[in-house]
């Protein structure tokens, strides 16, 4: 399995291997970085209202939920299928603690107030998630996140009390802070866009900090790693506690973009296409959920149409995502993130003699 | 067993305990203040009946995933599909033909071919590539469920059960005591007897399958060593699909006892995928008796949790798992590797 390293480098398209000492510093940042962050930035001055908050807004708090899930899943070797749940748990927490249309449950607490709570409820319930996940390895803890995250969504369903059942709550607004409207299209655009951009820069940071590399040796070798003296389950268990908080935010923004939160957005469903996200976008680096993100809101978005106009019934969504997933994991287990170096390496294959010992290294 | 109450004498106790309540809540008359306190015992018992039916239909779906598990370390997702596609398919063949037992054989015949397929084009190109197996079935289960929408639809269908099984039937089981002294007898629909009997009489010939006969031999010796099996020259691969096969048709099975005793409609492959992989945590990976007993288990906490504590009944299941895997993290019967 490829270090990180190696793989950043990849995507960064630089060819050449970077010292660790050049990476900070301007001069050093992959112009990808700069082309698209121009892009991003600029967006708004192109694109409709619709595409900003329909498209991107979605597409980059989904990309955060699936971005806990490929830390988890890359890093971690643990696939955990409770990250919708987490961030779901902090929306609700949001409702609960500060202002909503159901003025009965929600405690009317100023914005300041509500947000590290939320935060830190949600990764409570992620980091105790991953407490009882970590018990088991492998396929397991699919079932058992899966489990969770169903038992998840029943108790939030059959919950009156705090949870408000089956209607859930509506009129969630984000704070009027700086005398901005957050939920117009450009304010939440930027919002998003900045946390998205920070949680992924984290990420890149924290799995090269001692405890990501740690974190990449337990995946890799659980029982080299307690032999050498470190505690696997701790790594762990710590690994989902970051997870659950980045997933955690992206659920705050998820309830301020969204207005409402309702137990069908905690459902198995939404649960699975966080994994499909992830997957479709690959698993190997951090822009991937991002980029599976993007592809699936679009998905969501215009397939409809599309498949109207090619005479299949709109309904058929599901259908055409489910086909697309199976194709990826089939073909491509490294999501359309392996596409490039796989084409690069068929590409040096034709070109090369030595081409299969370079696959292999 | 005998081993068991010695390694374990508080287990055998509280079990023994739980087991003698339940015998006698069931067979002798309910005391007066003892009706106050639990309620009817008609309804006790009607929860107490719907549970073990619905063990019974839980576990001829999780026996089935558990023994596809066990075998060949497939984690097959897709399982709660093959389940549904087994209730469409029955009560297609039961509304044409009118044969309620047909359905069942062919369900289990176009499921077990799918299985077939599954085997031989899914699972046998990335053997040992667990994540991968997973995130196919995933796959495979979300497009099995869109292609199954479309062919029929959101609505409802349940399959009627033939004329002689209809109606309901009289238990030697006293609910009440009129003021007169006669006794009230409990009636339940014969259909769901049945189907609980059917169930059993399949868990004893999976059973006796297992371990009186040759294939049954080599299953267990792959269960335990599938690289020690195959170098003795058993062909493996075909003892593989023989059970793939198998598990997927008894999940059909199971899709036209669920249509007839519930129904079908979209959502429950989710529910029983769910239900399956519950049961198989709590009884342990890979083994019959724990899918029996889990199934059981979870069975009966879904029926009365629905009658005593309705609100939370769903999360009754799953806090049962919780606690299983809190303290015994490979299942009730599973065995640590």
């Amino acid at each position: 399995m490829a270090s990180t390293d190696q793989l950043t480098s990849r995507v960064d398209a630089s060819g050449k291997p970077h010292k660790r000492a050049e990476l900070y510093g301007p001069a050093n940042i992959p112009w990808v970085y700069w082309v698209l962050g121009f892009i991003l930035l600029l967006m708004p001055v192109v694109a409709s209202n619709f595409v900003l908050f329909q498209i991107f807004g979605w597409a980059f708090i989904l990309g955060m939920v699936a971005l806990s899930l490929m830390f988890l899943g890359g890093y971690g070797g643990m696939v955990s299928l409770v990250q919708m749940s987490v961030a779901g748990l902090a929306a609700y927490m949001v409702a609960v603690f500060g202002h909503s249309g159901v003025v009965q449950i929600s405690l009317g607490w100023p914005w300041w107030l509500t947000v590290p709570v939320a935060l830190a409820i949600a990764t409570l319930f992620g980091t105790i998630t991953g407490a009882l996940a970590v018990r088991t390895a492998g396929i397991y803890t699919i079932m058992i996140t899966l489990a969770i995250a169903t038992a998840f969504f029943y108790f939030v369903r059959q919950n009156y009390g705090v949870f408000n059942g089956f209607n859930g709550f509506n009129q969630v607004l984000p704070p009027q802070l700086f005398g901005v409207d957050w939920r117009q299209p450009v304010p939440i655009y930027y919002l998003t866009l900045f946390f998205a951009t920070l949680a992924y820069f984290v990420v890149i940071y924290v799995a090269r900090t001692p405890f990501g590399l740690a974190l990449q040796g337990v995946r890799d070798n659980p029982r080299r790693m307690a032999a050498l003296g470190f505690n696997v389950t701790a790594h762990r268990i710590a690994a989902y506690a970051f997870a659950s908080f980045i997933a955690a935010v992206a659920g705050v923004l998820l309830v301020w973009l969204n207005a409402q939160i309702s137990p069908g957005t905690v459902a198995v469903g939404p649960a699975i296409d966080i994994l499909v996200i992830a997957v479709i976008g690959g698993i190997r680096h951090p822009i991937g959920p991002f980029i599976g993100a993007l592809i699936f809101v679009v998905l969501r978005t215009f397939a409809l149409d599309v498949l109207v106009l090619v005479g299949i019934p709109g309904e058929r969504f599901q259908l055409l995502v489910g086909l697309a997933f199976l194709a990826i994991v089939f073909w491509s287990p490294d999501g359309i993130l392996g596409l490039w170096p796989r084409f690069r390496d068929r590409m040096r294959a034709a070109s090369s003699l030595t081409a299969e010992r370079d696959r292999r290294l | 067993m005998r081993s068991f109450i010695n390694r374990q004498p508080i287990w055998s106790l509280i079990i023994f305990i739980v087991l003698a309540f339940f015998v006698w809540a069931i067979f002798a008359a309910w005391p007066p203040g003892f009706e106050d306190v639990f309620g009817k015992k008609k309804v006790f018992l009607n929860a107490f009946f719907n549970g073990i039916t619905l063990g019974a239909l839980y576990f001829l779906v999780a026996s089935g995933f558990t023994l596809i598990f066990g075998l060949m370390k497939n984690v097959n997702l897709a399982h709660g599909s093959l389940y549904m596609l087994g209730g469409y398919i029955g009560y297609g063949v039961a509304v044409t033909t009118g044969w309620w037992l047909l359905s069942f054989v062919v369900a289990f015949i176009v499921v077990g071919l799918l299985g077939i397929v599954l085997q031989v084009v899914v699972f046998r190109r990335m053997e040992g590539e667990d994540l991968r197996q997973t995130l196919v079935t995933i796959g495979i289960s979300i497009v099995l469920a869109d292609l199954m929408l479309w062919i029929w639809g959101g609505n409802f269908y349940q399959i009627l059960a033939p004329e002689w099984l209809s109606g309901p039937v009289k238990l030697p089981l006293v609910t009440a005591l009129k003021s007169n002294g006669e006794a009230v007898y409990l009636t339940y629909p014969i259909v769901r007897l049945v189907i609980f009997l059917g169930a059993v009489v399949v868990g004893v010939l999976m059973w006796l399958a297992l371990n009186r006969t040759r294939v049954g031999m080599l299953i267990r010796a792959g269960v335990d060593d599938r690289d020690m099996l195959s170098a003795t020259g058993v062909r493996i691969q075909r003892v593989f699909v023989l059970v793939f096969a198998f598990g997927a048709g008894l999940a059909g099975i199971a899709g036209v006892v669920g249509g007839t005793f519930q129904s079908m409609a979209p959502g429950e492959d989710t529910r029983f995928l769910l239900a399956s992989l519950v049961v198989v945590i709590v009884g342990g990976m890979g083994s019959i008796p724990g899918a029996a007993v889990g199934a059981l288990i979870i069975g009966l906490a879904e029926q009365f949790g629905s009658v005593y504590f309705p609100t939370y009944a769903v999360v009754l299941t799953f806090l049962i798992m919780v606690v299983v895997l809190a303290f015994r993290p490979q299942g009730l019967f599973g065995r640590t590797r």
